[in-house]
């Protein structure tokens, strides 16, 4: 396999761009594999190519309904960031944060990690102790973290609106350096071909119906195009989790929602970071490209459909103009969705399942995309030695059982809450 | 000058000032900006994505990649506006976009010479870096990459200009004013349906307004729009586009109010945006040209066919003079006829190998050149097109022998027609693929309330368009109960071929190698070539949505409009696979770029959220309080005095409620009335605590847990009457409360004979607190309030200034306090009365601030504390929880981890030192590392005036055992490390002797 | 927009409500005291890719509770019904 580097790049172009390989192949599939991951999004594909770097499992397939990277990894809004308070999570998002200031060099793949930094502003004194309390833990586990005052936003982000007419006015923000975008769809890929690399068979289009059952025990997966049998088999098909662990009789704490995201035509640069809002729930960061690319909050109902409402665009380009009033005469472009595991806490699941043989990864909420590679670190790591790691011993399915909910926003169990 | 003396449908009597780059165009009313350029010969109108390549005028409408154009100035500055669209006015000023330094002289057409290394994806692959762990070499790259790449500049001024939302009912929405979409109103205007037309353009006609003015076709529309125009039951909504179809057959529209004139004028929105709630739509939206696909097709002066006929019939504007028209299709012969008719030299290089007679005799008679079996191998030229190789090719498009160059301004092409099924598919699902006719379509099925008419629908002529557009208009009006006499279909007129008649399949045209001669562009806006596509192909980027997202093809502003066809079908040659096994990526809304600011609307600024605001508001801002933000409402944070600061108001605001007595406005406060003979045992199951036994006069604090067993509110509830209760709650929670309360009651609850509904805004509430309250109270109503007959935690009823008000004697300040409730309208009224008659004893209003001291020196737990992760137990609360009867959350609090004995817990803290903590530090023992997640966090902090020291409030694991410790307060971000010693939450007058007295 | 045939009020737009919950799951009756009944109810639900039951509460207009039936992946409406004359 042709190793990427401005040198390969020039010598293709030499030859009219005619002799570049697969970025990974198109297998058949065997009859066994050590472990057969379920969705090639993101979180499978870094699972996979963990489970090979790591630990030295290759024998690995990943199966995915359509083709790879096509859910939530293709059509998030790219933030990546390690601004978490509850323990449990903190450690968690910054080992995907040291992951990904890696991972371009470590995948050989420019997945276009770009630490324009984040902020998330506060619009009353109680947001601003929360933001302080946010950056104190960041800050004492080692995380970068500063908070800010009015005078200091309104110096870095002039744009914003700090006019008497604000409804909210910006008291101030906590704001994370490292924190920025990747390039969602690089990662996907980046992954996959790392995976192959590591002799991973990456199987699109084939969608799992069902589980091989031994007795009690998961065995391996039934498809629309064959069973393939399997040492264990993983689950990382955030949005759909319900729906496979129901084949294998499980009901979860998850409900799954439809999260909207919206582009803008391309502008120069315009914004040069990722900004939050604290009043509504809405940010907004610009990609290479030029669109500003936004996130509003869920449909708040049940939703399979990859499709949102109106009320949503209203309320998310509201918020846009709420905040930076001169987005006014720009002009969106797109509008998609996805679907959310949100689970009752807001936070995930990386464990084994009370099923023998099935391991479960999802419950992202919308917060799936910056976790990727740790998400992937963390399973590969379960499931190569049946335990959780430190980071991820948290994220279990009997945590609600023993009262221990990772909520970081204190809502309760109420998924659409989060 | 390339207008024509006559025709089109301009109106020569009215010239307009419009300019280009600062050149001044010759634009009449009845102009596009696109049309007023080529009237003037401007060639070159934008730079491409990402080679920056030279653009033209590729189109005549909503699909133009090209000639994208910042447009007006100033705050009414609009980038990436196309041309094509933008009607022309008096005034107007278009300046070119996304070079630099000027349009002609682009330095980042630099990156055309090394576009082989620029290939798809190659960002991918290059950019990393030499460093281990670091991302600065790619974020270097990234800002030269990201200042090259964008298109238009926009600019951080706050938009002038107004809009608004309007909500819209119809039985039958008409998308689309062409010959489809005007039968269809036609029919169902007549049967009596209450109709909305919707056409983007300015003028109603679609197609039929590139025929030649006067024509027959204009005749017809003259009449049908005549007709729609005298009925009651029909609106027309030109200038306006439907740009989604969404959930609950809701359409979202934009109306285009003001975008033809210079500046709003008379108070008029700019924009307004309708949501139609349509019970049956019909998609009359046409279909948008294909381009074709050979070496440099990009180049100015390459146009589709259609557009050129535009240009010419309806802006009179020749776009050529020498004109190659290239097609695959019979619509182009129009083009070529009307053209050759107009004064051009005209050839047609007709890629298919066998073309009837009576079709080649469209263009002979007018005096073109027809050349069956040919195409255009690549444009020739420098910045726009000087000629065009043409080539005899193959059924493929492969060239089968040496071609010849011929002399060209102009190639006009016709790939065939693509339906605009956008609108379709973003409610449903993606289109399926009619081999007859190739081309994607909406799937027939009558369930849809949303159905296809006319060429979006693949109509096979003229007469079929205007039958499908009349047949479709009459069931939708029918299936709505509209049944009125519908008459005749309208007859079809002369016209000569359009749409894609007699269409072969092939879009490209390659040399004699296989392969395209140059530059061969699929997605002109993004620069992705025909190699592009073959590259991804090679890396297996091969499904649809890889394709488009490693090449960028059809992510440029048009979105694909023009680029997505060619794009599949190439690579569906290279999977040797048919297109509809290949598929299409979705389509999302909006159908055209919309402004956001229509669809907010006035929702903006001030107006963004609505306000809530107490009964007294005016006074508090009449008498100089500062106000702070509490969820919807607004509430005073503190009255400063001359030159007070935050903290000396509050700490004097505070002091003085100790000393005299003080007033603040809690009308914010959530109010619920709980009504019924089940109300107690309501109370009984919602909060922890009992209530069976409040007596009517009495009232009593509540906690309640939300179903998982973490605290949600408090508040107090006082029993009114019999089964009349009056529960208060936090004003963050007041909604939370009633809707629970609502859930629980109309669920799991049917049982019980409890009706609970708000009262937040029928009553105005005031807290009058101080040891001199009650001798304020007491004057002011003539009410024995004595300690005997209104103990604390009782109230009675009294009056006012003439106003009947309760009195709960409760306090939540810890001093000798009461809260006055009075109906809403009378609240000021009762607030005044009470300052004027406070005088005497020095009553002064106090603001939240203050209140937070006074609730913080008690120990008394408010938002910061009960913050969704606590218990019971975590808040010192755990007294209240009644053991005899379930509550909510009863069993789940139980769960072991929230029983931990290690759990940090509500703790009072001094702050060592003159400087007072900040809420959000956490603590840490006073020896060891500050590392991790600490030992607990400050929730409330304060200066105590009580207690001429800094306090705090805060969670400690372990807190109960740790009295008297010193401990650690770390404000990382504030660089602060401060010590204090954990005392009890209760700093001032723990026995509660004040409040009781 | 979704549209809700909301039994006292007519056909409505859905931001005139709020959607609540799972509507077939089913609260423990007061006096329940073990703890997985109310786990149960209160975490895990069935998710339903298709027709899902679920509580809607109509704030902005007779604030009753409503028991909708909703296809989670065409976002078809069903059945509407008053939750109190909902019987189990």
């Amino acid at each position: 396999m042709t190793r990427y580097s401005a040198l390969s790049v020039f010598r293709h172009a030499l030859s009219g761009n005619r002799t570049w390989g697969r970025a990974w192949r198109d297998p058949d599939p065997k009859p066994y594999y050590d472990v057969v991951i379920v969705g090639g999004g993101g979180h499978g594909l870094a699972t996979a190519y963990y489970l090979a770097k790591e630990h030295g499992i290759t024998n690995v397939a990943i199966v995915e309904k359509g083709w790879l990277g096509g859910g939530n990894t293709g059509r998030n809004t790219t933030i990546v960031r390690s601004n978490y308070m509850m323990p449990g999570n903190t450690m968690f998002y910054e080992r995907s944060m040291q992951l990904w200031e890696n991972l371009s060099q470590d995948l050989n793949y420019n997945v276009m990690i770009s630490q324009r930094g984040q902020y998330n502003l506060c619009h009353s004194p109680g947001q601003m102790d929360a933001a302080r309390r946010r950056g104190n833990i960041m800050r004492a586990n080692g995380i970068d973290a500063e908070l800010f005052d009015r005078a200091e936003v309104q110096r870095r982000l002039p744009y914003l609106d700090y006019s008497e007419k604000a409804r909210f006015p910006i008291h101030g923000a906590i704001y994370q350096s490292r924190a920025g975008t990747a390039r969602h769809d690089a990662v996907a890929w980046g992954f996959a071909r790392g995976a192959d690399r590591h002799g991973v068979d990456i199987l699109q289009r084939r969608e799992v119906t069902g589980y091989l059952f031994d007795g009690g025990k998961i065995v391996g997966v039934q498809t629309n195009r064959g069973d393939i049998r399997a040492g264990k088999v993983a689950l990382c098909v955030a949005g759909h989790s319900g729906h496979l662990t129901q084949m294998a009789g499980l009901r979860l704490p998850i409900e799954t929602h439809c999260l909207q995201a919206f582009v803008t035509e391309p502008y120069k640069p315009l914004v040069d970071t990722v900004i939050s809002f604290g009043a509504a729930h809405f940010y907004v960061s610009q990609s290479d490209k030029g669109g500003l690319v936004l996130g509003g909050d869920l449909d708040m109902y049940n939703s399979y459909a990859q499709r949102g409402g109106l009320p949503v665009v209203e309320h998310t380009l509201a918020s846009a103009k709420a905040l930076m009033p001169c987005v006014s005469r720009l002009k969106l472009l797109r509008h998609w969705a996805g679907v959310m595991d949100m689970s009752m806490d807001g936070s995930p699941f990386i464990t084994r399942t009370p099923v023998e043989g099935l391991y479960l990864n999802g419950g992202w909420n919308y917060g799936g995309f910056k976790a990727t590679p740790a998400s992937g670190w963390c399973f590969a790591w379960t499931i190569a030695k049946d335990e959780p790691h430190e980071d991820n011993a948290e994220f279990t399915l009997d945590r609600f059982e023993r009262g221990y909910q990772i909520d970081e926003k204190g809502v309760g169990p109420q998924t659409n809450a989060h | 000058m390339r207008r024509l003396q006559k025709g089109g449908r301009i109106d020569r009597s009215k010239p307009l000032n419009v300019s280009f780059e600062g050149d001044k165009l010759p634009a009449f009313q009845g102009d596009t900006l696109a049309s007023a350029m080529l009237a003037a010969g401007v060639s070159l109108a934008g730079r491409s994505f990402k080679y920056h390549r030279p653009r033209g005028i590729y189109s005549a409408g909503v699909e133009e990649p090209g000639a994208l154009v910042h447009l007006r100035e100033d705050d009414r500055h609009e980038p990436n506006v196309r041309a094509t669209t933008a009607e022309a006015f008096d005034g107007l000023t278009a300046t070119a976009q996304n070079a630099w330094p000027s349009l002609t002289f682009d330095v980042g057409a630099v990156n055309n010479w090394f576009s082989p290394f620029l290939s798809a994806g190659f960002y991918y692959k290059t950019f990393v870096g030499p460093f281990k762990h670091s991302t600065k070499f790619w974020m270097m790259c990234e800002t030269f990459i990201r200042r090259a790449a964008g298109m238009g500049r926009a600019k951080y001024l706050a938009d002038p200009d107004s809009y608004e939302k309007r909500n819209a009912f119809c039985d039958v929405l008409v998308i689309g004013g062409g010959a489809a979409g005007l039968s269809a109103a036609l029919a169902a205007g007549r049967a009596g349906a209450q109709v909305i037309l919707v056409e983007q353009d300015f003028e109603l006609g679609g197609a039929i307004l590139s025929d030649p003015a006067e024509s027959e076709s204009d005749q017809w529309l003259t009449k049908v729009r005549t007709e729609l125009e005298n009925m009651d039951n029909v609106r027309i909504l030109i200038r306006t586009t439907a740009f989604g179809a969404y959930d609950g057959d809701t359409y979202g529209l934009i109306e285009r109010v003001c975008d033809h004139v210079k500046a709003p004028e008379n108070h008029q929105v700019r924009q307004r945006y309708w949501l139609v709630h349509a019970r049956r739509a019909v998609m009359a939206t046409g279909a948008i040209e294909r381009p074709l696909v050979f070496g440099s097709n990009d180049k100015p002066g390459v146009m589709l066919a259609g557009s050129a006929r535009t240009y010419l019939n309806r802006f009179a504007v020749l776009a050529g003079q020498n004109v190659i028209v290239t097609t695959n299709n019979n619509s182009a012969y129009s083009v070529a006829a009307d053209l050759a008719r107009s004064g051009a030299t005209v050839t047609v290089a007709d890629l298919r190998a066998q073309v009837s007679a009576c079709v080649q005799q469209i263009a002979t008679d007018a005096g073109a050149t027809v050349l069956v079996g040919h195409g255009v191998l690549e444009a020739k030229g420098g910045r726009k097109v000087a000629a065009a190789e043409v080539v005899p090719v193959d059924s493929s498009g492969r060239a089968t022998g040496n071609g010849k160059t011929l002399k060209a301004d102009l190639i006009a092409v016709s790939g065939g027609w693509a339906p605009a099924v956008h609108l379709w598919s973003q409610r449903f699902q993606k289109p399926v693929y009619k081999e007859e006719g190739a081309c994607f379509v909406p799937l027939q099925d009558d369930g849809h309330t949303l159905r296809s008419a006319g060429i979006s629908n693949a109509a096979s002529d003229l007469e079929d368009v205007i039958s499908q557009g009349f047949a479709l208009g009459t069931q939708s009006a029918g299936e709505t109960g509209a049944d009125g006499d519908i008459g005749l279909c309208p007859e079809a007129f002369t016209t000569g071929p359009f749409w894609q008649q007699g269409m072969s399949p092939v879009w490209a045209v390659f040399n004699t190698n296989g392969s395209p001669q140059g530059k061969a562009f699929v997605d002109f806006q993004h620069d992705v070539k025909i190699s592009d596509v073959d590259q991804a192909h090679l890396e297996g980027y091969i499904s649809v949505e890889h394709l488009k997202r490693y090449t960028t093809t059809g992510m440029a502003t048009d979105q694909g409009k023009l680029s997505n066809v060619n794009a599949l079908a190439r690579m569906a040659e290279l999977r040797r696979q048919s297109i509809p096994e290949v598929g299409t990526t979705t389509f999302r809304p909006p159908f055209t770029p919309v402004s956001m600011g229509s669809i907010v609307g006035q929702e903006h600024g001030r107006h963004f959220r609505p306000t809530r605001l107490s009964p007294i508001h005016q006074w508090h801002q009449e008498n100089g309080a500062l106000m702070t933000e509490a969820g919807a409402w607004m509430r005073p944070w503190y009255y400063p005095q001359t030159g007070e600061g935050l903290q000396d108001a509050y700490v004097r605001e505070a002091a003085h409620v100790r000393e005299h007595v003080g007033m603040i406005d809690v009308s914010t406060l959530g109010k619920i009335a709980v009504q019924g003979p089940d109300a107690a045992e309501f109370l009984n199951r919602i909060y922890v605590n009992g209530w069976k036994t409040l007596a009517v006069g009495r009232l009593r604090y509540g906690a309640m847990l939300r179903e998982d067993g973490f605290v949600m509110d408090d508040g107090a509830t006082a029993r009114l009457g019999e089964n009349d209760y009056f529960m208060s709650t936090t004003t963050a929670n007041a909604a939370k409360v009633l809707a629970f309360a609502e859930h629980l009651l109309q669920t799991a609850w049917k049982d019980l004979k409890v009706h609970v509904t708000t009262v937040t805004d029928q009553w105005a509430a005031i807290a009058v607190a101080g040891p001199k309250s009650r001798a304020l109270l007491t004057e002011v109503t003539g009410t024995d309030l004595s300690r005997e007959t209104v103990p604390n935690n009782h109230f009675t009823h009294a009056e006012i200034g003439g106003v009947g008000v309760r009195i709960h004697r409760m306090s939540y300040s810890g001093e000798l306090a009461y809260e006055v409730y009075i109906p809403a309208g009378y609240g000021r009224h009762v607030w005044e009365t009470l300052y004027t008659a406070g005088s005497p004893f020095e009553l002064r209003p106090y603001g939240t601030e203050a209140m937070g001291a006074l609730r913080i020196e008690k120990g008394h737990i408010a938002g910061p504390e009960i913050e969704g992760r606590t218990t019971l137990r975590d808040l010192g609360l755990e007294g209240f929880a009644s053991s005899k009867k379930p509550f909510v959350g009863s069993i789940l609090c139980k769960r072991p981890v929230l029983e931990e004995a290690s759990r940090p817990i509500l703790v009072g803290l001094e702050i060592e030192g003159a400087t007072g903590a900040k809420a959000g530090s956490i603590l840490f023992p006073n020896v060891g590392e500050t590392k991790g997640h600490g030992d607990g966090w400050v929730s409330s902090t304060t200066y105590s005036p009580a207690l001429g020291k800094n306090i705090a409030l805060g969670l400690l694991k372990n807190g109960k055992f740790r009295a008297g410790e010193t401990i650690r307060v770390v404000n990382f971000v504030g660089n602060e490390t401060l010590r204090a010693k954990v005392v009890s939450p209760h700093f001032f007058d723990p026995e509660g002797e004040r409040q009781n007295g | 927009m979704i549209r809700i045939n909301c039994p006292v009020c007519g056909l409505r737009n859905e931001t005139e409500f709020t959607y609540g919950a799972d509507a077939t799951v089913s609260r423990p009756a007061m006096d329940e005291n073990e703890m997985k009944p109310w786990l149960d109810y209160v975490f895990n639900r069935t998710n339903p890719r298709g027709w899902h039951k679920e509580y809607w509460h109509h704030v902005q207009g007779c604030r009753q509770w409503l028991v909708l039936e909703r296809n989670t992946l065409t976002h078809e409406i069903g059945a509407c019904e008053l939750a109190r004359e909902v019987t189990e």
